[in-house]
């Protein structure tokens, strides 16, 4: 059985690094037989531990379907990864922001998925407080999936695929909100990457030898990007206004639209620095399409306001051969062991 | 044997409040839960028979208009909000919590306003009180389930929390006719969370396993628009988020409760 997995993984492997077409004969394995929690070495506690969701593999199946699953939205065409790319580390390859049903465009970039157990809120601004209720957000959000509840779980107990999963994950058929989230949540909450090149280092690991540009980039994260892209998660879920120009067309207030709190206008949650050369575009509206740009920014396009962060005042300096240096490292947190993780794939 | 007995009772003299609640500081009593080999008490059903009004007149859905006191004719097309933590006072002063007490009232569906408490220890009752809303906890822990499950309508997706009352309808003062007042708001200055104690006017209700003791409740919508805030819908006909406006409305709808009746 090991040997049957193994060569699935390779095939996989094979088939999304050579190209797109994969032969429809050979049907990628999908194990999801190590569904355990993990709390990487010198990683704080996660704050979402599954405390009343105990992870099993039927579980974390039923989520995976109902990741990929198109019925979720209102004419059946949207799924979450839509929008979330395996690929890419569940962002949404180059688009700015991520169009909905009947070709509806949101206001903010799709992020990418990874870590979410850390997270101490979701979405850009904040707004949803819990892993297991995030997904009502783009789900009923008429210009993401634009589908009601009710709906929902009507579409999924008239399909038998359905009915087979949830016995198997819940001991009967009975399709219930609670019970589609919990699942959701355990897909999305085994989205664990640790196992950059960054990683590897860190822990003194086989594959974890920086180069000396690495490591310059690597000291000069740490003068210049650490106190709010912070170790080991590489964000500091802080709300901060970066001082990118607002958007006169999206008019997005940030967390103020959450808080309705002056002092947060345009603020946006930090967002992670890992596997940041596969997630862009970049910025909460995704109107950077290159790492290049969004040092430039910091360099010279710092938009002064009163709810500018502090440390932002003068911008983020660095010579062309510091830029360069920086770059390679933000190439070492790339994650392939994630993105090639075939538990994750769609599996259909 | 005895040692486990008396463990039993540590832990409920030590930790005599362990269900999360928001203001309620006096002595709970869980007596009736866990495994009393001995027990010999009886329990008895009490049910909360809610009649939605808007002042003396019985509420009904889309076919009726009422007059506000500020002269606004209102017609009322959905009414719903979340009765919570509903504790049961005993005549020597301790109080009955209801486990899991998480109640939707929805006008629309009648078997909503009758609320049922099985496992009320017998005896003589004093007052009552409940949360209007849905306590803080449960607005922070994921997704929950029956009359919690977000997909009932009263649950804000892009700022986590229940709404923890709406109504929605059309009024001949507001500028398209129709308004739409949604109160939620579980923490902060502008918390909606509001606890309700309607007085039983000095009768007690008996509970007894032979008998089904019924508490009738009236909840006045009115009280929404008045005291001690006037709202008018001419300028505040669509609340839908966390502010003054909805902190006011919730300090005017705390009081919208009271017992009209209580029979055996």
């Amino acid at each position: 059985m090991r040997f049957v997995l193994n060569i699935g993984l390779v095939i996989t492997i094979a088939a999304g690094i050579s190209s797109c077409s994969v032969d429809p004969a050979i049907k990628p394995v999908l194990p999801a037989d190590n569904i355990e929690q993990v709390v990487p070495a010198g990683w704080p506690q996660p704050v979402y531990k599954f405390e009343n969701n105990p992870l099993s593999v039927e579980k974390f199946k039923l989520g995976r379907e109902l990741f990929y699953e198109e019925k979720l939205s209102a004419d059946n065409t949207i799924s979450c990864g839509s929008c979330h790319q395996n690929f890419v580390a569940f962002a949404h390859s180059e688009h700015a922001l991520s169009h909905g049903i009947n070709g509806s465009f949101g206001i903010r970039n799709s992020p990418g998925l990874f870590n979410l157990n850390w997270n101490t809120s979701f979405m850009w601004d904040g707004g949803v407080n819990h892993i297991e209720v995030q997904p009502l957000a783009p789900i009923t959000n008429p210009v993401e999936m634009n589908e009601d509840m009710n709906n929902v779980l009507a579409k999924l107990n008239a399909d038998g695929k359905y009915k087979l999963l949830f016995k198997n994950a819940y001991g009967d058929e009975e399709v219930t909100t609670e019970r589609m989230f919990k699942s959701l949540a355990q897909f999305m909450g085994m989205m664990y990457s640790y196992n950059s090149k960054y990683d590897l280092y860190k822990r003194g690991e086989q594959g974890g030898n920086m180069d000396a540009q690495e490591m310059a980039g690597y000291q000069l994260y740490q003068q210049k990007c650490a106190s709010c892209h912070t170790e080991p998660l590489f964000t500091d879920y802080a709300f901060r206004n970066n001082g990118i120009a607002v958007n006169i067309n999206l008019q997005d207030s940030g967390r103020a639209h959450v808080t309705a709190d002056p002092n947060d206008r345009y603020k946006f949650k930090t967002p992670t620095l890992r596997n940041i050369m596969l997630t862009a575009p970049y910025m909460h509206d995704g109107r950077f399409n290159t790492i290049d740009q969004v040092l430039n920014h910091y360099a010279s396009g710092v938009v002064q306001g009163p709810t500018l962060d502090p440390q932002l005042q003068s911008g983020i300096q660095l010579s062309a051969q510091e830029r360069t240096e920086l770059k390679a490292f933000l190439n070492t947190l790339t994650d392939y062991a994630f993105v090639y993780d075939t538990r994750f794939k769609d599996p259909n | 044997m005895k040692v486990f007995l008396t463990a039993i009772l540590v832990v409920f003299l030590v930790f005599p409040s362990c269900k999360k609640d928001d203001k309620m500081e006096v002595p709970e009593d869980h007596s009736h839960h866990g495994n009393h080999t001995h027990d010999t008490t009886s329990y008895g059903t009490v049910k909360l028979e809610i009649t939605n009004m808007v002042d003396t007149n019985e509420l009904f859905l889309d076919t009726v208009l009422y007059l506000l006191e500020n002269g606004d004719k209102i017609g009322v097309g959905a009414y719903k909000y979340y009765i919570s933590n509903v504790k049961l006072l005993r005549a020597n002063g301790t109080w009955y919590s209801e486990p899991e007490s998480y109640h939707l009232v929805d006008q629309d569906t009648v078997s909503s306003r009758s609320i049922s408490i099985s496992n009320v220890p017998e005896g003589n009752y004093t007052g009552i009180r409940f949360m209007i809303g849905v306590d803080s906890a449960r607005n922070v822990s994921g997704i929950q389930s029956g009359d919690l499950d977000p997909g009932k309508g009263m649950f804000w997706t892009w700022s986590t929390g229940y709404i923890m009352a709406k109504v929605e309808g059309t009024s001949n003062y507001a500028p398209f006719n129709t308004f739409a007042i949604h109160i939620g708001g579980f923490q902060g200055p502008n918390s909606a969370l509001r606890t309700a104690q309607p007085s039983f006017n000095g009768v007690s209700a008996h509970v007894s396993e032979t008998h089904t003791t019924t508490i009738r409740l009236k909840n006045d919508l009115t009280e929404w628009f008045k005291t001690p805030n006037a709202i008018d819908l001419t300028t505040t006909n669509n609340v839908t988020m966390v502010n003054a406006t909805s902190k006011m409305i919730a300090d005017n709808y705390a009081d919208m409760f009271s017992v009209t009746e209580i029979s055996h």
